[in-house]
C-alpha cells in the first residue's frame, strides 16, 4: 500500500466531442478541443511546471511558470490558458524558457521562507517541486528587502508581515509563506462557490482576505477544504498534518455522514488517520468535500466512545462491563426469553442507515430468520419512506431516477423541501456552480433557506405556510395543464393515457388554481404561475426534495404529485432531469435496498410474495413469515400496549430522533429487553440493557449506496477499536440466540445479496475494485450499472398519474398554539449530533436556536437570544431565540442536533398517511419568555445521567 | 392516543386519500394498503374493533376492511 498520488491536469477536462491533434515535444497529442496545452502534455505525460494551475479551477495564467513555446508565434505564451489547436507545435523546454522559469522561481523564492524542514508541508509543496523542477540553485536577490516573510526587518517592525490566522478549528492560515497564486480564491468560488475569499490589495500588497480581512472563522468561510486542498504551499495547512506530519499511504473510502456519498482518501500514517482528502475520481463529489466528511471525523476516537459490552438487570442499575460472550448469552437469553413468554412476534430489531449494506442485510437476516418475524425497520421510516412508496407507486422503483453529474445538465432545478447547502452541501455546490452558468433555480420552502440567495444566485422562492405541499404541487400541474404546457407526445408515449386524463381533469378544476389555493398556501399565484412556465418550458428540468416533502401526514402524496409534474413535462428519463430525493444518511438508500422494511425483502419485494420468499428460504434455509411486521411507530404502539418486549436497535438513537420522545420514554421504557448497539452511549441507551460496542466507518469493510443509488466501497483502515466489526457483532449475536450465519468477509454477504436481488446481481467487491462504484440497478441488462434510470420506459412499464388531494393535517394552529414549528438542519452538524457534537463542528453551532420572525417576537416581548419557552400539544422545552426574517411571521425553526434541546419533546404522533412517517415539519407551537431549561429537560438530565454510570470494574481474584 | 383509536385514525387517513379516486377503485385501495402494510396484531384489533361496531370509521374503510377481512384467513 502506497499514498495514491492523483495527476494533476492543471486546468479542467474539456466536454468537448470534436477533438484536436498537436505536437508536444515531438509527441503527437489528441485531446477535446478546449483542453489547454499544459492538460494535453500532461495526458502525453509531460509536466509543464505550474504554480497558479490545478485542474479543479479554470486557468488563470498568473504564476507565469507554465510558459512553452510554439512555432510561428511569437512570445511564450502560458500553456494553462492556450488552447489546444490542429497543427500546433509546442515546446515544452527550452533555453530562453528555462531561464524566464528559474527567474520566475528566484523571484517567489525571495519572498518566502526558508524553513522547509520544519514546515507542514515538507514533502508536499508545490514550490519546493517547482524549485527543484526549475533547477533554482540560488536567490541572486537576498532576503533582506521588502518582504512577507518576517516579523521584524532591519530591526523595525515590518507592516507586511501577518500573523498566523488559527481561528479555524481544522486548518491555519500562515500569510507568510502565500505566494497568491488565487488557488484558493478560485476554489471558494468555483468549487464551494461561498466567494468567502478574494485578493485584497494589488502588486506587492497582495493578500489572501477571508471575507473583509476578518480572521477565516469570523468570515463566510464554510470550512469546506477545497482552498486548503488547492493550496500549492504550506500557507492553508490541515492542523493534522502539522501536528502528525506527512501521510504515507492512503486507501479510498466512502464517507459516513450525508446520502451525497463522497468519496475520500483516507491518508494514514500507520493506523492513525492523519487527514480525509476528497478523491477526484469519486463519482458522486468529484473531488469536493465539506467541513463534515472533510474534518470532522475526530469523533471516532472520541473520549467518549464505548470500547466493552456492558449489561445490566434493570435500567436504574449502573451498566456492567463484561465480555463479548457474556454480553451475547445474556441478550440471547433475555430475548428468547421474551419470546417464551409473549410470543414470537414480541421481539425486533431497527437496522441503521450509517451502517453498512452488508451489516443492515445481516440485521434484517437475523429478525427475519432468527427472531422468525418480520419486526424490523430503519430510520428510513422517519424520513424517506414515503418516497420509496410514492415512486414505486408511480413510476416502479423506489428511487431516485439520477446521477449527481445530471445536474450538469439541468436548465431549471426545483428544490422542494430541503437545504442542500446545509444538509448535502457538496451536491449543492455542484448545483450552484451549474446556477451560475444560467441554470434558473425555484426553491419551495417555508424557510428562506441558504439556497435562495447567495453570491451570484437568486433563486423564484415560493415561501409556503408548512404542510401545504400538496396543494403547492398539484397548482403547479394545474398551471401546467391548464396553460397547455403538458408534454403531450412524452405522456402518450411513457404513460397511461387514460390515468392522465383522469388526473388532468383533477387538476385542471379551479379549486386547485395558485389563485384558489393562496389563502392555504400564501403563495403569490404570480409566482406560482410563473414557476409552473418554467419548469415546463425552461429546458431540462430536474427536481430536488429533502425531509420538507416526506416528513408529512401527506408525505407519500407529496412525492406522488412530485412524479406527476416530472411525467406531465416529460422530464424523466434522460440525464438532466428527472426526481431526486436527496438522502438524509449515508446509506438511507442502501438501508431500504436492502429489505430494512417489515413488509419487503431485499431489492423492494412484498414478503407475501411466494416465489420470492421460496428463494430466501432456500438459502437461509428458514421457513419465512408471509405476514408484514411492525414500524417503528407501530412498535411504540404495542410496546405500550404490551406485545412488543424486546428490540436490537444498530446504529440508531431512537429516542433523539423519533417524534414525541415522551411517547419513545413511555415504549422503550415498557420494554425487558433493549439492546443498543452503537459507538457511544446514546440516548437510547439511557433505556438500554445491553449495549454492544460498534466500529466506526473507519474500522470495517463494506459498502454504502449514496441517493443516486452509487454503491461505494467502505475500506477499513484500522483495526476495530472495539474489537469487532459491527457485521461480526451481528452473527455473534445470532449465534448466541441459536442461528448460525457464516462468512469470513463482507464481500462474502454482498455475494449473497447479489444471488438474492434481480437489480444487484452484478455487483460483487471485484466490480466495485475495478468501476470504483456502480449505480444499481447493476445486471445482465446493465453490467457496469444504471446512471439515469426509465431511459426506455418506466420500469413499472407505463408512468401512473395519480390523483392528489390536498388533505390539511389535523395538527392545527389555533388560539392555545398559534404558530407553525418547522425543523432542519445545519451545515456543520449532522442529524442528532452524535458524531459532529463530538468534534471541533461545536465552534459553529454549540445549541439549536429557534427562528423567529421579528413580528411574533416583538408580539412575545422576545429579544435575540432570549430563553423562550416552546409549547407544543405533545410536550415543552427551551431554547434561545434567534429573530430573523428568514422565516415567515407565524412560523418558527429549529434544528433538532442537541439531546438538551430535545426538539422532538415537541413533534406530535401525526405521520404519513401511507408509511406512518412522522410529520416532524409541522408542529403547532407557543412560544413565551422563560428563565431556562424546562422541569421536562432537568429532569430528563438527571435520568441520563443516572444512567449513564458505568461500574467500576470489580478486582479480579 | 389508545390502540384502537389510533389504528380508527390512521385506516381513516389511509381512506382520505384514496378517496378522491372514487369509490369504487378507494375500496379495493384501502384494502390492498392495509392487507400489505400492517402487521397481524393490528389487522385483528382493527378488526376486533370492525365487530365491535367500528366506531369512527369512514364508510370506505369499513367496507374496505369488511372485505379484507372475509378475504383473509382466519389465522391471521
Amino acid at each position: 500500500m502506497s499514498l495514491i498520488e492523483e495527476i494533476d491536469y492543471g486546468t479542467p477536462r474539456s466536454k468537448s466531442e470534436t477533438m484536436v491533434t498537436l505536437t508536444i515535444d515531438g509527441n503527437q497529442v489528441t485531446v477535446p478541443e478546449g483542453t489547454s496545452i499544459m492538460r494535453a502534455a500532461m495526458d502525453a505525460g509531460h509536466q509543464i511546471p505550474k504554480l497558479c494551475a490545478t485542474d479543479m479551477v479554470d486557468a488563470f495564467g498568473s504564476c507565469r511558470l507554465c510558459v512553452v513555446e510554439i512555432e510561428g508565434r511569437a512570445g511564450t505564451p502560458a500553456s494553462c490558458t492556450t488552447p489546444a489547436m490542429n497543427g500546433l507545435v509546442v515546446h515544452t523546454q527550452s533555453e530562453r524558457l528555462k531561464k524566464l522559469r528559474k527567474g520566475v522561481m528566484e523571484l517567489y523564492i525571495s519572498d518566502h521562507p526558508l524553513d522547509c524542514l520544519t514546515c507542514g508541508a515538507n514533502g508536499d509543496c508545490e514550490l519546493q517541486d517547482m524549485a527543484g523542477a526549475v533547477g533554482l540553485r540560488d536567490v541572486r536577490y537576498g532576503y533582506e528587502g521588502e518582504n512577507h516573510v518576517f516579523a521584524k526587518s532591519n530591526g523595525k517592525i515590518n507592516a507586511a508581515w501577518m500573523p498566523k490566522d488559527e481561528s479555524n478549528p481544522y486548518f491555519t492560515y500562515d500569510p507568510s509563506k502565500c505566494i497568491v497564486c488565487s488557488r484558493c480564491v478560485r476554489a471558494c468560488e468555483e468549487v464551494q462557490g461561498t466567494f468567502a475569499l478574494t485578493i485584497s490589495g494589488r502588486g506587492f500588497d497582495s493578500r489572501v482576505s477571508p471575507g473583509m480581512s476578518e480572521s477565516f472563522l469570523g468570515s463566510e468561510c464554510v470550512s469546506c477544504g477545497a482552498c486548503v486542498q488547492a493550496c500549492p504551499t504550506a500557507t492553508l495547512t490541515e492542523k493534522s498534518v502539522i501536528e502528525i506530519g506527512q501521510p504515507e499511504h492512503s486507501v479510498v473510502t466512502t464517507c459516513a455522514y450525508c446520502g451525497v456519498g463522497c468519496a475520500f482518501k483516507a491518508e494514514m500514517r500507520g493506523e492513525e488517520v492523519v487527514r480525509m482528502v476528497p478523491y477526484k475520481d469519486g463519482k458522486a463529489n468529484r473531488g469536493h468535500s465539506c467541513v463534515k466528511g472533510r474534518f470532522a471525523w475526530g469523533y471516532t476516537n472520541h473520549k467518549e466512545r464505548i470500547l466493552n459490552p456492558m449489561i445490566r438487570e434493570r435500567i436504574e442499575d449502573p451498566w456492567r462491563e463484561v465480555s463479548w460472550d457474556e454480553a451475547f448469552s445474556f441478550a440471547a437469553e433475555k430475548m428468547r426469553g421474551i419470546q417464551k413468554k409473549y410470543g414470537r412476534d414480541a421481539i425486533g430489531g431497527i437496522t441503521s442507515s450509517r451502517c453498512t449494506n452488508e451489516e443492515t442485510y445481516l440485521v434484517q437476516k437475523l429478525i427475519r430468520a432468527g427472531f422468525g418475524n418480520n419486526n424490523v425497520d430503519t430510520c428510513a421510516r422517519v424520513c424517506h419512506s414515503p418516497t420509496g412508496y410514492g415512486l414505486s407507486q408511480t413510476f416502479g422503483t423506489s428511487a431516485g431516477t439520477q446521477d449527481f453529474d445530471s445536474v450538469e445538465d439541468t436548465d431549471v432545478a426545483v428544490i422542494i423541501g430541503a437545504n442542500p447547502a446545509s444538509a448535502h452541501p457538496v451536491f449543492a455546490s455542484r448545483l450552484k456552480k451549474r446556477l451560475r452558468q444560467g441554470a434558473k433555480l425555484i426553491v419551495i420552502d417555508p424557510r428562506r433557506t441558504e439556497m435562495v440567495e447567495s453570491p451570484h444566485v437568486k433563486a423564484l422562492h415560493l415561501p409556503l405556510m408548512p404542510g401545504t405541499n400538496v396543494a403547492v404541487v398539484t397548482a403547479l400541474a394545474h398551471v401546467i395543464v391548464t396553460e397547455g404546457l403538458a408534454n403531450e407526445a412524452f405522456i402518450r408515449e411513457r404513460c397511461d393515457w387514460s390515468e392522465f386524463e383522469e388526473w388532468a381533469a383533477f387538476v385542471a378544476q379551479p379549486k386547485h388554481s395558485p389563485e384558489a389555493t393562496a389563502i392555504l398556501t400564501g403563495i403569490d399565484p404570480k409566482d406560482l404561475r410563473e414557476a409552473a412556465r418554467i419548469y415546463a418550458t425552461g429546458g431540462n428540468g430536474a427536481i430536488y426534495y429533502g425531509l420538507g416533502v416526506t416528513e408529512h401526514s401527506q408525505g407519500s402524496t407529496t412525492v406522488i404529485a412530485i412524479a406527476n409534474l416530472a411525467m406531465v413535462t416529460g422530464n424523466i428519463g434522460r440525464p438532466g432531469v428527472g426526481v431526486n430525493p436527496l438522502r438524509g444518511q449515508n446509506n438511507v438508500q442502501g438501508s431500504c435496498d436492502m429489505g430494512s422494511f417489515p413488509h419487503e425483502l431485499p431489492g423492494y419485494r412484498h414478503i407475501s410474495g411466494e416465489a420470492v420468499r421460496d428463494q430466501f428460504e432456500a438459502l437461509w434455509n428458514v421457513k419465512l413469515n408471509p405476514e408484514p411486521g411492525l414500524r417503528i411507530p407501530n412498535m411504540f404502539d404495542a410496546a405500550i400496549e404490551g406485545t412488543f418486549m424486546g428490540i436490537y436497535v444498530q446504529g440508531e438513537d431512537i429516542l433523539q430522533s423519533d417524534p414525541n420522545t415522551k411517547h419513545v420514554v413511555a415504549a422503550l421504557s415498557a420494554m425487558e429487553c433493549v439492546i443498543v448497539h452503537d459507538l457511544f452511549l446514546n440516548e437510547t441507551a439511557n433505556y438500554a440493557h445491553v449495549f454492544l460496542p460498534g466500529s466506526s466507518f473507519l474500522e470495517k469493510d463494506g459498502t454504502f449506496t449514496n441517493a443516486e443509488r452509487r454503491i461505494q466501497r467502505v475500506r477499513k483502515v484500522m483495526t476495530p477499536k472495539n474489537g469487532m466489526a459491527d457485521w461480526e457483532v451481528t452473527i455473534a449475536l445470532a449465534k448466541a440466540m441459536g442461528f448460525e450465519m457464516n462468512y469470513n468477509h463482507p464481500s462474502e454477504i454482498m455475494d449473497e445479496i447479489a444471488a438474492l436481488t434481480p437489480t444487484f446481481t452484478g455487483v460483487s467487491y471485484a466490480k466495485l475494485d475495478e468501476l470504483g462504484s456502480v449505480q444499481w440497478p447493476c445486471n445482465e441488462k446493465a453490467p457496469e450499472g444504471t446512471p439515469v434510470m426509465h431511459m426506455d420506459g418506466f420500469v413499472r412499464g407505463k408512468g401512473k398519474f395519480i390523483v392528489t388531494e390536498y388533505v390539511a393535517t389535523d395538527e392545527r394552529t389555533g388560539p392555545r398554539f398559534p404558530l407553525l414549528l418547522t425543523t432542519g438542519r445545519i451545515l456543520s452538524q449532522y442529524n442528532v449530533g452524535a458524531q459532529t457534537r463530538r468534534t471541533e463542528n461545536v465552534v459553529w453551532h454549540a445549541e439549536d436556536r429557534l427562528e423567529i420572525h421579528p413580528h411574533d417576537a416583538e408580539q412575545r416581548g422576545v429579544r435575540e437570544g432570549d430563553w423562550v419557552r416552546l409549547t407544543s400539544r405533545a410536550g415543552e422545552t427551551t431554547l434561545r431565540a434567534e429573530i430573523t426574517d428568514r422565516v415567515s411571521p407565524g412560523v418558527v425553526y429549529t434544528t433538532f442536533h442537541h439531546p438538551d434541546t430535545q426538539a422532538n419533546v415537541i413533534t406530535t404522533d401525526y405521520s404519513d398517511w401511507a408509511t406512518n412517517c412522522p410529520e416532524y415539519k409541522v408542529t403547532a407551537v407557543q412560544i413565551s419568555p422563560s428563565n431556562g431549561p424546562s422541569d421536562w429537560q432537568k429532569s430528563y438530565d438527571e435520568q441520563a445521567r443516572h444512567s449513564r454510570r458505568i461500574a467500576p470494574a470489580e478486582a479480579a481474584e | 392516543m389508545s390502540s384502537p383509536d389510533r389504528l380508527v385514525y390512521m385506516a381513516n387517513q389511509i381512506g382520505t386519500f384514496f378517496r378522491s379516486q372514487g369509490h369504487d377503485k378507494a375500496v379495493p385501495g384501502i384494502a390492498d394498503h392495509i392487507k400489505k402494510f400492517w402487521d397481524p396484531r393490528m389487522k385483528r384489533a382493527i378488526f376486533a374493533h370492525l365487530d365491535a361496531g367500528g366506531a369512527g370509521l369512514e364508510p370506505n374503510v369499513r367496507e374496505a376492511l369488511t372485505s379484507l377481512k372475509q378475504s383473509l384467513p382466519a389465522a391471521s
